[in-house]
């Protein structure tokens, strides 16, 4: 079970947290024309990526607080956390 | 039956307190400290199971978890557990348990036929024979297997014990109190830290229990009761007995069974059966040992082979002998040492080693006693069928290819050392990529993965003295890293004799002309032949031949198999055993019960149930209750006989012709606040929301961004920056969770709070046409009237002192309200209700009625709104505003969602008006058409209609739009079913909508 710190609460179970994909993703602007492809992208298309990623969970029993978290897919180690406004450099 | 094979004195055991028990049907007896297998050799019991394959005779192997044979059937205090091993559980009296995969009995077991026939039965015989034909699968081979396989019968009654899961979390988890185990422990526990010190089995000291070691002056006994009496005083320290660290799991966290209550007759008031420990730890010392290894040789599974380590722990813990006339066999000193404890006892053993000139002060102690000794000579072949009876030695070249002329001498027991193979489990769990050590032959941990660290035996480190100083030392670094404290342990002096390098030899040749089965994995009856067979019928990978063999995959997994087998595998393959390499260590390390596992979730606790605050009234007024998610709702209120059927369609009846209540708090409702409140709404339903006035409400729909649709429900405007908004029940977690997505993640900018207030509120729903004098009497001081109180208007009332909020929506497509009042107050608000509608023939509805309601006027719920429909699927499309953008729209674009013969809601009626419709039944053109017959659509909701007393459905149905009036099938191969059809509009009752803005 992974240990997830969470930047508002601190470290704490996997069980507390729901997952909710890949953070990179940007919606598109409401009101902006979009191709498909571009929305297809957004919607659907991720890179199934092996290896660090930067990726959304909800800390539902917690603070209920959206935040990053860069792990790496294969091995689980969790490198760094960032709050939802926090830019990830 | 005396104890003829316990000796006098010695031993753990408490011989003040004998223990009778049963086995087999038999009376034994033993004493308080035995495990069930010292117990049974006590009394000179060998035979104890027989083999799974083979059925042969299977005796003891080993003396803990590593044991592969004596797998047994245990009945304790009514109840009936299988898979226990004899080696680990401890004697209570009056334990009861009998041996398992024999028929009719252990000693006469008609499976044995399969030893004769074993050249049918080679590696794959169950891939290749139970192909075919196909048709003998289920009638024939799978009763079959099903009869023949397994080690034991689970139990089908309900489980009567209580298990238990624990979180802890500590600095240092400590795995196994042998010496290493017990050196960290005690340093870390010094320096201040939190340290959990396991060990599975029921005595703490691991090797030193059975060694002849000198530390500190004493005993090593002696010292581990002394440094554990002086752990268990310490309040930053654990320790704990019977609790085995079976799994490493990520970021440190190790899963441990405590065995709290398998030892006692039965388990005692209030105590858990076994106890279940998600520990996550800062830093892991695995110091869990090592594991003897066999030599292979012919008959190598006879009664009476067995470890040489088992037999010297049988010896030295319980006081018994497992023989008068041991022959032991060995390829290290280890060998020497079973030796030595045999003969301080009174019994002359014979030793056999491989090696030709060994020399070590071991070896010179059983010179000097006299111990007859025959080197470069093996054990060829057991003799004996149900317990050794003599062994054939021979003579053996310096190459071990050739062996010399065959002898046979009399024994009763082989005691094997093939060598030790350190226990790396938890540290491969952990990620750790082992190395194979050529010094040892065997594999150990490389580097670390995760915190752990790895000490001792389990780390290929065989010397006392050695073990203490990197253990004392690990403990102390790893705690004062974590407690800044550096408190100087002094390292006790260590007294140990000093051994000589093993024999790198492991399997012995057959001899000409005979063909002994020389067994690999005991449990699974996997011999060197049916390695050989797989690798000549071109399997290469070792996870492919373990499992075309099945070797190391019985419930031992090949604790004492593995590295044999994969010794095989590379000289087969003219390789090294590392490029070899070895199977994945899975967890569980050992057996675990799945009630330990499950824990306290079980029955009606394996949810939470969620209640309304009139729950006790719906249960004094003979509610009939179902699950609705995680919350328990009335289905109906049963009067006198009455069934569902009934029931329901008085209520809904009632709610049609004169006024229901129904308990609706279970809605998922959402306070939002803030200036941008109207603007995240506008956002977040497909709707237009940036108009509505201050009390008001609106249904609303909610996508996901793929266009489909999430969720519906009104939103209320209490005041300027204030909505309440409702969510379908099953919906309300998702909804909340989703919005705050937005708020947070792309819509920051966004003044908007949320939060759920669905537990605040009790929420009644009043509907029928006298819902409204109802209503007036309620709140005598508020004007509701049509004019006062329109179709999806709201205002605040005075319920008899209570502050209530009254919406006027529908779902029953009557005229109805929805009253919600704070929590506390919901079973008076529910009282008041159905003490003043008492006139108006008020009756409560429960969800049955609640969804014939809905359904015969053709509202959506959670059937339709089922993750994969659209809006203009569900015939909500004019809620799609053109003007505005909102989550998901771009989506609607897309060619499927817009296909000229998209699938929509329709109502379904039988021509015969009689026939009930199954759910989910499909809707086809050709009730005879060959299979697969193709789908137009589905039924997604029945009920009986009240409003025209025949059975209506919903139906998703492809080009819906024009199938009005078409005569279809609707087909449940389920119930089998085949029901005439008509398609009618999904608004079979008011399809104007009057009643609700009467």
């Amino acid at each position: 079970m992974l240990y997830i710190n969470c930047p508002h609460c601190g470290m704490r179970s996997q069980n507390e947290f729901s997952y909710g994909g890949d953070a990179s993703v940007k919606r598109p602007e409401l009101n902006k024309e979009v191709s498909d492809q571009e929305w297809d992208n957004f919607v659907y298309n991720r890179k199934s990526l092996r290896g660090k990623h930067l990726e959304l969970w909800q800390h539902i029993s917690g603070c209920r607080q959206w935040i990053k978290v860069e792990r790496d897919t294969a091995t689980h180690e969790i490198f760094r956390t960032f709050k939802a406004d926090e830019e990830v450099a | 039956m005396t104890q003829a094979f316990r000796i006098e004195n010695g031993g753990l055991i408490n011989r003040d307190k004998k223990l009778s028990f049963k086995f087999n049907g038999k009376t034994y007896l033993g004493y308080e400290g035995d495990t069930l297998a010292s117990a049974l050799l006590a009394n000179g019991v060998h035979l104890v199971g027989r083999s799974f394959k083979y059925h042969r005779p299977r005796g003891f192997f080993g003396a803990g978890v590593d044991e592969p044979y004596a797998v047994v059937q245990l009945y304790r205090n009514g109840e009936t557990e299988p898979n226990i091993k004899a080696t680990e559980q401890e004697l209570f009296e009056g334990l009861e348990a009998k041996s398992v995969n024999c028929w009719p009995s252990v000693n006469f077991d008609i499976g044995a036929i399969n030893n004769f026939l074993k050249i049918f039965l080679p590696a794959g015989f169950y891939y290749k024979t139970f192909m075919w034909p196909k048709s003998f699968w289920y009638r024939i081979y799978e009763p079959f297997i099903r009869k023949a396989a397994g080690l034991g019968v689970a139990s089908t009654k309900h489980d009567k014990e209580r298990y238990e899961h624990k979180y802890e979390y500590c600095d240092l988890l400590i795995a196994g109190s042998g010496p290493s185990g017990l050196a960290s422990a005690y340093a870390a526990a010094k320096n201040g830290a939190k340290v959990i010190l396991a060990e599975d089995k029921p005595r703490f000291g691991g090797s030193l229990l059975t060694s002849d070691v000198n530390i500190g002056n004493q005993s090593g006994k002696d010292w581990a009761d002394g440094i554990i009496a002086e752990l268990k005083t310490m309040p930053n320290v654990v320790v704990k007995n019977r609790s085995q660290i079976f799994g490493y799991y990520d970021h440190n966290m190790l899963v441990m069974s405590e065995k709290v209550s398998d030892h006692l007759p039965s388990t005692k008031k209030y105590h858990p059966n076994k106890r279940l420990w998600y520990i996550r730890a800062k830093e892991v010392l695995i110091s869990s040992g090592s594991i003897e290894r066999p030599i292979v040789f012919g008959n190598n599974d006879t009664p009476g082979v067995m470890l040489s380590s088992a037999a010297k722990e049988y010896l030295k813990v319980y006081g018994v002998l497992v023989g008068r006339k041991p022959l032991i066999f060995t390829n290290n000193d280890s060998g020497y040492e079973t030796a030595i404890e045999f003969k301080k006892h009174g019994v002359d053993p014979f030793l056999l080693d491989s090696r030709k000139k060994p020399e070590s002060e071991i070896i010179d102690e059983a010179k000097n006693l006299g111990i007859n000794i025959k080197n470069s000579y093996v054990v060829v072949a057991a003799q004996g069928y149900k317990k050794v009876k003599s062994a054939d030695i021979a003579n053996i070249s310096e190459d071990k290819k050739q062996l010399g002329k065959i002898e046979n001498i009399q024994c009763d027991c082989i005691c094997v050392s093939g060598f030790w193979t350190p226990t790396i489990h938890l540290a491969s769990q952990s990620g750790n990529k082992t190395k194979f050590k050529e010094e040892i032959d065997a594999f150990v941990p490389g580097q670390s993965k995760q915190n752990e660290i790895t000490l001792g035996a389990a780390n290929g480190v065989f010397s006392l003295e050695e073990t203490l100083k990197t253990s004392f030392k690990a403990g102390s670094e790893l705690s004062k890293k974590i407690t800044e404290n550096d408190n100087e342990i002094a390292i006790p002096n260590v007294v140990e004799k000093k051994s000589s390098q093993h024999d790198k030899f492991w399997c012995v040749p057959l001899p000409k002309g005979k063909n002994y089965k020389r067994f690999l994995d005991f449990q699974n009856d996997v011999s060197v032949s049916d390695i050989e067979i797989a690798l000549r019928e071109g399997y290469r990978s070792i996870e492919h031949v373990k499992r075309y063999t099945t070797l190391g995959m019985a419930t031992d997994q090949g604790k004492t198999s593995n590295l044999n087998g994969l010794q095989l595998v590379s000289e087969i393959e003219n390789k090294v055993v590392p490029a070899v390499g070895h199977t994945t260590f899975r967890p569980p390390y050992t057996p675990v019960s799945i009630g330990a596992i499950v824990g306290r979730e079980v029955g009606k606790h394996s949810k939470p149930s969620r209640k309304s605050p009139m729950h006790s009234w719906h249960e004094k007024n003979n509610a009939v209750f179902v699950d609705a998610g995680v919350w328990l709702r009335p289905r109906y209120y049963k009067r006198g006989n009455e069934n569902l059927f009934e029931g329901s369609k008085r209520e809904a009846k009632n709610v049609r012709k004169n006024v229901g209540v129904c308990d609706v708090t279970t809605l998922g409702k959402i306070d939002i606040k803030g200036p941008d409140a109207a603007e995240l709404l506008n956002r977040v339903y497909t709707n237009a929301w940036l108009k509505l006035p201050v009390g008001k409400a609106r249904y609303g729909v909610m996508l996901r961004e793929d266009g489909i649709v999430m969720d519906d429900g009104t939103t209320t405007r209490i005041s300027e920056n204030h909505y309440h908004m409702t969510t379908t029940t099953a919906q309300a977690a998702n909804v909340l969770s989703h919005l705050e997505y937005y708020l947070q993640l792309v819509w920051p900018e966004l003044n908007v709070n949320v939060v759920s207030t669905t537990e605040q509120w009790a929420g009644a729903a009043i509907a029928g046409p006298k819902s409204r004098d109802l209503l007036q009497k309620l709140f005598p001081n508020s004007d509701v009237s049509n004019d006062g109180l329109p179709f999806m208007g709201y205002m605040e009332g005075d319920l008899f002192g209570v502050k209530a909020r009254i919406f006027r929506i529908s779902f029953s497509g009557e005229l109805a309200y929805e009253v919600n009042v704070e929590s506390d107050y919901g079973n008076f608000m529910w009282e008041k209700i159905m003490e003043i509608g008492e006139e108006f023939n008020i009756q409560p509805y429960g969800t049955e009625a609640l969804s014939t309601l809905r359904i015969e006027m053709g509202h959506v719920a959670g059937s339709e709104l089922d993750g994969r429909t659209i809006p203009f699927d569900n015939a909500l499309e004019g809620l799609v505003s053109k003007k505005k953008d909102f989550i998901g729209k771009r989506s609607l674009q897309r060619s499927a969602f817009i296909a000229e013969d998209r699938q929509r809601i329709v109502g379904v009626v039988p021509l015969d008006k009689q026939t009930s419709i199954p759910e989910g039944s499909h809707l086809v053109k050709d009730d005879k058409a060959q299979l697969p017959n193709p789908k137009l659509g589905h039924i997604s909701a029945s009920c009986w209609s009240v409003e025209y007393d025949n059975p209506f459905s919903l139906a998703i149905l492809k080009d819906g739009k024009n199938m009005i009036g078409q005569k279809l099938f609707a087909m449940s191969p389920l119930k089998n079913k085949v029901i005439p059809v008509e398609i009618v509009s999904s608004h079979y009752v008011d399809p104007k909508g009057e009643r609700v803005r009467s």
